[in-house]
């Protein structure tokens, strides 16, 4: 099955996808290169952590190296309209976006995978750490990625079951340690470049610097007020913060002071000890079941609410196939609005969608 | 594997096996450096000054008349740099007329000598096929002209420019002409006397030589400042030792092409017009980009509305066809063909360019099998935007 099939593999010059290419040529697939140009702030185009004329070039190497077809894909317009213009609504609306998810779902799994189906391609790959497993009924299930430390099923968490039946993760069932070892039996003299979890189009800089440039309107000073509505300083900015920050608020207190919420309409950060900070229940939207369809009763799971949290105990309660609610069985300190929540049982990702409101339990949501 | 068809042949060509059969004794059995006083040397100088009479009856000139570069890139930038700074010193003039749609080897050169070197560079319009009307140039042609630089034809649309006009007005104002010929030297019979060009300048890997191998035609007359300085070799215009087993290269690839220009001229032109008929034909918002008679015989351009010419490209590519495009990147990061702007074409068109040029290899089969998959294709591209 696997001799001749056509795949498209998405390169970025880095060792995981190198290895993930070479191992598919190893494998007698049939396989295409190609890399993604994203979009740049006009003058950052040597910066842009995705795309940099290097990686480029180191990806090239790669691509020569093991004797494949190799193409640059440009997607800047569509990086910009889609990912990077809901990161500045995101922010003008008071949420904190999460654009690695959107640029997965619209433009990796959704123009470059259209343009791997149109190359002929039976499967997209990438280097990404998380594994695809078939099913006896032919369907496919998402699993944690081998290497706990590098495990990204957090992020595809948000593809469909008919997407997932394409894809493939070379490297996703192994640890960093055995791919840098396949690096070098393959004699992949590739970068190994440090992880990242900064946003490629911000080209290494704070993304405060960003907003001030592209959404001045959420970079205006207003007032930093207690849960009472007591004015207690000035922040710099709504979209400076975060829910549950403790440093770099600027205020004087008795008692360490917390984020509890932005109340966008006035303007106002609102602060207050950390026992008012936790929340022991979200809803969220936009649901990617990975089986197709929501499970018909409440049931209990482990939640993750950010890339780099840890899993939580939880139950959750489909609301429609769309819909859920999610109690925790302890208070979490920072649910953020616009962020990813992600339902495991075990190594299995069951599907994922984005948070629309924190609340405690036994009040209504808001 | 699939069969892979090659139709980028004004990209570069293969290197005629007869070129390398010519080639090859001169990289062990007659190795000596042609400036030597010895008989290892003699030999070498006698295959380059053969080489250097081979190529100048091919262009109509004198043998002392050919300086070898390592490139058409080079011998444009020793015609251009060199007269540039001759003319200045000579009668002070200083501006350099050109047009936009020369090859950045000439419109690089230009730009450069007027911000480093006081130059000024005047662009003349041309036309919607990127022709230069010599009544412009006659307009143009002032006391204050160091030089004209004009290609003999265009490298992305094709279009042939009526040089011998051209070359008869420079000769009227005492303006010394050169002529960008890298495209066209391997189509068209090329005379430095019949078209009054006092610089030519060609590059083998274009007509089935080796890459790595230019000349430049320079008229008897006119002097030339070396834009490479050392031994004084190439009559002082061209220091360094000369790359001999490629000089005899580009000498026999040369008198090859001039051979059978005729017999080629007629197999390309009847494959192109058929190619140009079928894309026309076939694909809906295409046009024809350069002049529909007056271009190169195995040169077909086109542009596309609304599509991405690099997306094409890999399609072409990954369905077994090589071709090119006016704005190719292989940095995603497209612009448009200033090429295709010069000719008034709206930003609608001018991202999607596609040129497909015909060589040795090419068959009627190949072209009607291009024909028959480019309009999937297109639908494809401009579905995916």
């Amino acid at each position: 099955m696997t001799k001749g099939t056509s795949v498209v593999v998405a390169m970025s010059g880095g060792v995981d996808s190198s290895v993930a290419a070479a191992l598919l040529v190893e494998q007698g697939y049939n396989v295409t290169g190609v890399m993604l140009r994203l979009w740049s702030e006009p003058g950052k185009e040597e910066s842009n952590r995705c795309c940099t004329p290097d990686a480029m070039a180191g990806a090239r190497r790669v691509a020569a190296k093991l004797g494949i077809p190799f193409y640059v894909l440009n997607s800047q317009d569509l990086f910009h309209n889609v990912v990077v213009q809901s990161f500045m609504d995101g922010y003008r609306n008071g949420i904190t976006p999460n654009p690695c998810i959107l640029c997965n779902q619209h433009i990796r799994w959704g123009f470059m995978y259209e343009t791997a189906r149109e190359l002929g391609a039976e499967f997209m790959a990438t280097g990404h750490y998380a594994q695809v497993n078939p099913k006896p009924d032919g369907s496919v299930e998402l699993h944690r990625g081998l290497d706990p430390d590098k495990d990204q099923s957090y992020v595809m968490s948000v593809l469909p079951q008919e997407k997932l039946r394409h894809t493939l993760f070379p490297v996703g069932g192994m640890a960093k340690p055995e791919v840098r070892e396949h690096a070098r039996r393959f004699g992949l003299t590739v970068a190994d470049r440090a992880d990242s979890q900064d946003l490629c189009f911000l080209a290494g800089q704070d993304y405060r610097g960003f907003l001030a440039r592209h959404v001045p309107e959420v970079t205006k000073p207003g007032k930093i007020v207690n849960a009472d509505g007591r004015l207690v300083g000035e922040h710099q900015g709504l979209a400076f913060y975060t829910i549950g920050q403790r440093k770099g608020l600027g205020v004087a207190a008795s008692r360490p002071l917390y984020v509890l919420e932005k109340t966008l309409a006035t303007n106002e950060l609102v602060v207050g000890d950390e026992t008012n900070l936790g929340r022991n229940s979200l809803t969220a939207g936009g649901m990617n079941w990975i089986a197709g369809a929501a499970p018909a009763a409440p049931f209990e799971a482990d939640v993750k609410i950010r890339y780099r949290a840890a899993l939580a105990p939880a139950v959750v309660i489909p609301q429609s196939e769309d819909q859920i609610s999610i109690h925790f069985k302890n208070s979490m300190r920072d649910i953020t609005v616009g962020q990813r929540v992600v339902i495991y049982n075990g190594e299995v990702v069951l599907g994922g969608g984005t948070i629309r409101s924190s609340f405690n339990r036994f009040e209504e949501p808001a | 594997m699939k069969e892979r068809i090659y139709l980028d042949y004004a990209a570069t060509t293969p290197v005629d096996p007869r070129v390398v059969e010519r080639m090859l004794p001169f990289f062990t059995g007659t190795f000596g450096n042609p400036s030597s006083v010895h008989w290892f040397g003699q030999q070498a100088e006698a295959a380059l000054e053969s080489a250097r009479e081979t190529v100048a009856s091919a262009l109509g000139a004198q043998a002392d008349e050919i300086v070898f570069t390592s490139c058409g890139t080079e011998s444009d930038n020793l015609a251009i740099r060199g007269m540039a700074f001759t003319q200045r010193e000579r009668t002070g003039a200083q501006r350099i007329i050109t047009t936009p749609v020369e090859h950045h080897a000439v419109l690089h050169t230009v730009e450069q000598l007027a911000e480093l070197n006081g130059f000024k560079m005047d662009l003349l319009p041309v036309d919607q096929y990127g022709m230069v009307d010599p009544e412009d140039l006659r307009h143009a042609l002032r006391d204050d002209v160091a030089l004209v630089s004009i290609m003999y034809a265009n490298n992305e649309i094709g279009t042939i420019n009526p040089i011998a006009e051209i070359g008869k007005l420079c000769l009227q104002r005492g303006v010394p002409l050169h002529s960008d010929a890298v495209q066209a030297a391997a189509h068209l019979p090329m005379n430095v006397v019949r078209d009054q060009i006092d610089l030519l300048a060609i590059g083998a890997h274009k007509f089935y030589g080796p890459k790595g191998v230019g000349a430049l035609a320079v008229r008897k007359n006119v002097g030339l400042h070396p834009s490479q300085t050392g031994g004084g070799q190439e009559n002082g215009r061209r220091a360094g030792t000369q790359n001999i087993p490629y000089i005899v290269g580009l000498a026999e690839a040369l008198k090859l092409t001039v051979d059978d220009l005729e017999a080629r001229r007629q197999r390309y032109t009847a494959r192109r017009d058929r190619l140009i008929a079928g894309v026309l034909g076939n694909v809906s918002g295409s046009r024809l980009t350069g002049h529909p008679t007056e271009r190169l015989p195995n040169h077909a351009s086109f542009a596309f509305e609304r599509l991405d010419g690099n997306h094409l490209l890999m399609l072409l590519d990954a369905a077994g066809f090589a071709c090119s495009s006016g704005s190719a990147c292989k940095v995603g990061d497209p612009k448009p063909s200033s090429v295709l702007n010069a000719i008034g074409l709206s930003q609608a068109w001018t991202l999607g360019s596609l040129r497909v040029t015909l060589g040795e290899s090419t068959t009627l089969d190949q072209i009607e099998s291009f024909i028959e998959v480019l309009p999937s294709l297109v639908t494809k591209v401009r579905g995916a935007a």
